[in-house]
């Protein structure tokens, strides 16, 4: 893979394709991750999720070769590596695409797909660059008008799949998406969560942080929850109610989103709201 | 010259990249994309262009003279060193930077070339070199406090303003004019050589013929590939536009002295730049600095040397510009390249229709941005007027040509084309 791989070949359980190990961060006397395990597999997708503060960022950091870990093993396909640069990581088939996407909103959707890697840089391919950007996102089923459109005439959902075609234009093995849901619509929601489940059938190892439970429950397959810095559990995403998910991720059973979710139920059965756990976990629809 | 803007590319396809795509586009769906795209506020050139139609037909109806084959055949030429200073400036504004001190930098040039030259007695081309260089330097060091100190280019371009026009004054000396000799090869070609008239019409011709050939190819390619392509017909259209229009204006200069051999440089040099930002990764990495540079650094643009050529060619053209500007008035003196060289180089840039704010632009804008500042001040020269009012009819026309940038983007916003 890459002069950064080290003779140490244990893999992670059931053949993971990324697996961290015992990672640690700190940042002066604040430690941002302490001792934290996280294991993806081709074909896999891993929702992140944890309040805020509770690491995911510096996590995704920690992969994305922006940050160095103080401690931990990153293992990556047969090896274990490190991921010392973000160049590394994309050398290595880590791909991020973080929440402000970064495209250029003045160049068309190819020329931003093709930032930085143009084919025949001194007589431009376009036409080749076109078939490959019309095919790519034709694969992703993306619905973009025209890709010599300026990113700038594009909705929030279709740059996230520009962005996100950007980065399978290097032929990733884990894509990492920060938050890919934030601040859209319904309807473009539906439409990234849609992506994400076509690099799945690709066989891409998907890590998704994300704060909503509706999106996560939707596409994730496993659920890792981070709680102040450390793991809280890792839930499957089929069997796991999303007031478990919350209790994971705030700590506690009984908190403000369960009591919440309590009371409104009670307020649509007509029923008394009832205290503590019990209402929130009954008849939690997906 | 009617390709439009290379950031939208020249043609906008409908329906998705899964519908099959139209074999070829004709007339009809060109018109109706360029007219969606004026609707949304992306006017490219066409701004510039109409306001050079009224500026001309303006100075004409004010003084017959204006639209003599002599008057233009000077025109022409006087606006070759401003507007390859202009061509310069467009370099640093589409990354989003600026050069203040394009016109000290000029002067410098001119007075580098006049001491080397006539108080030195080097060889020409030798004394045309040397300034070369040194402004190259110049802008490596404009970059080089920038991307290393961090500096803003407005801060150190405005030292440089200052600062080398002190330098340029100290080269001249205490007498503080320096002539070029007449029978030199710098003056001639700046003044006194025109393209033999067949060589004129050759060229436009090649022109048109390359223009045709090159469009022709790349829709067969394009058509090969099965995407959208424009009609030959359409490109047959374009070609014999461009050869009845540059035809007609040859024809024009010719009755008269002609077309001179630095108005076809400063051609020469615009065409080149044109291929370089609209054909090149490293045009596109120019566009993605100015455009979002955080982006075009983890895209893998290394933006730092981006900067670097941005720079070193905005000081190297001003530099050329000023040698020419010396060449052409067979002088260097304290004032070359002081006045209002920097602001109507700048203007020129704008007016043409570049940005200010980074990544959007073309060659195309220094060309017909400095004929429109050449136009009006040669119309007030013939009507007598003094540099006063060229001056207040200048900044004018730069007010109107940024608001009406202004009330574009505004539009192209509401239309989503940023």
């Amino acid at each position: 893979m890459s002069a950064d791989s080290l003779p140490s070949p244990p893999e992670g359980p059931e053949g993971s394709l990324l697996s961290l190990r015992g990672i640690s961060k700190s940042f002066g006397a604040v430690a941002a991750l302490t001792d934290v395990d996280l294991d993806v597999a081709a074909g896999q997708v891993v929702a992140l999720v944890g309040d805020n503060g509770a690491g995911k960022s510096t996590l995704v950091k920690v992969l994305s070769g922006v940050h160095r870990p103080d401690a931990g093993t990153v293992g990556f396909g047969a090896g274990t590596v490190s991921v010392s640069s973000p160049a590394t990581a994309q050398r290595l088939g880590i791909a991020t695409v973080f929440q402000d996407l970064a495209l250029c909103e003045n160049l068309n959707v190819v020329e931003n797909l093709f930032l930085g890697r143009e084919l025949r840089g001194l007589r431009l391919d376009e036409v080749g660059m076109e078939v490959r950007s019309r095919a790519l996102l034709g694969e992703l089923s993306a619905k973009i008008p025209s890709v010599r459109v300026p990113v700038a005439a594009l909705s929030g959902g279709q740059r996230q799949t520009v962005a996100i075609a950007r980065t399978l234009l290097g032929d990733p093995k884990v894509i990492i998406l920060d938050e890919p849901t934030a601040a859209l619509g319904v309807a473009q929601t539906a439409e990234v969560l849609n992506l994400i489940e076509r690099l799945r059938e690709r066989g891409l190892g998907v890590i998704m942080v994300s704060h909503n439970m509706a999106d996560v429950r939707a596409v994730a397959d496993t659920v890792a929850v981070l709680r102040l810095g450390r793991n809280n559990g890792v839930f499957d995403a089929a069997t796991t109610t999303a007031s478990e998910l919350v209790a994971a991720i705030t700590g506690a059973t009984d908190n403000v989103v369960s009591r919440r979710a309590g009371r409104d139920r009670a307020t649509d059965d007509g029923t008394e709201p009832a205290h503590g756990t019990g209402a929130a976990h009954k008849g939690e629809a997906s | 010259m009617t390709e439009p803007a290379a950031v939208t590319g020249p043609e906008l396809s409908r329906g998705g990249p899964l519908d099959p795509a139209p074999r070829s586009t004709g007339a009809r769906d060109r018109r109706r994309a360029v007219s969606d795209r004026l609707r949304g506020g992306d006017l490219g050139l066409l701004p510039v262009l109409a306001g050079l139609v009224v500026i001309w037909v303006v100075m004409q109806i004010l003084n017959p003279i204006f639209l003599s084959s002599a008057n233009l055949t000077n025109l022409a030429l006087e606006s070759v060193p401003v507007g390859i200073i202009a061509l310069g400036v467009v370099c640093v504004l589409l990354v989003g930077q600026i050069d203040l001190s394009v016109g000290s930098i000029s002067g410098l040039g001119a007075a580098v070339l006049a001491v080397l030259f006539v108080d030195r007695g080097l060889p020409a081309w030798l004394a045309v070199v040397v300034p070369l260089a040194l402004a190259g330097l110049i802008g490596w060091f404009y970059a080089q406090v920038h991307n290393r100190i961090g500096v803003p280019s407005f801060v150190i371009t405005l030292g440089g303003l200052l600062g080398f026009l002190g330098v340029q004054l100290w080269i001249l000396g205490p007498k503080g004019s320096i002539n070029l000799p007449f029978d030199s090869g710098l003056v001639a070609f700046a003044q006194l050589q025109f393209l033999p008239p067949w060589l004129a019409y050759a060229l436009v011709v090649a022109g048109a013929a390359v223009l045709y050939a090159t469009g022709a190819a790349r829709a067969a390619e394009r058509r090969r590939a099965g995407l959208t392509a424009p009609s030959r017909r359409l490109l047959a259209g374009r070609s014999l536009a461009l050869l009845a229009g540059l035809g007609a204006a040859v024809w024009y200069l010719n009755r008269d002295r002609g077309v001179g051999w630095m108005f076809v440089f400063f051609l020469a040099l615009v065409l080149a730049l044109h291929y370089v930002l609209s054909r090149t990764s490293f045009g596109k990495s120019m566009y993605a600095v100015g455009g979002n540079m955080e982006a075009a650094r983890r895209a893998g643009v290394n933006v730092k040397a981006v900067l670097t050529t941005a720079f070193v060619l905005c000081a190297t053209l001003a530099c050329v510009g000023g040698v020419l500007s010396a060449s052409r008035l067979a002088a260097a003196n304290q004032s070359s390249g002081g006045g209002d060289v920097n602001l109507n180089a700048i203007a020129a840039a704008v007016i043409g229709g570049t940005s200010l704010f980074g990544g959007r632009g073309t060659a195309f804008a220094a060309l017909l941005g400095v004929l429109v500042i050449q136009s009006i001040s040669s119309g007030l020269t013939l009507l007598n007027l003094d540099s006063a009012y060229r001056f207040m009819v200048t900044g004018g026309v730069l007010l109107l040509a940024v608001s009406l940038d202004a009330v574009a983007r505004r539009s192209r916003v509401s239309h989503g084309r940023a």
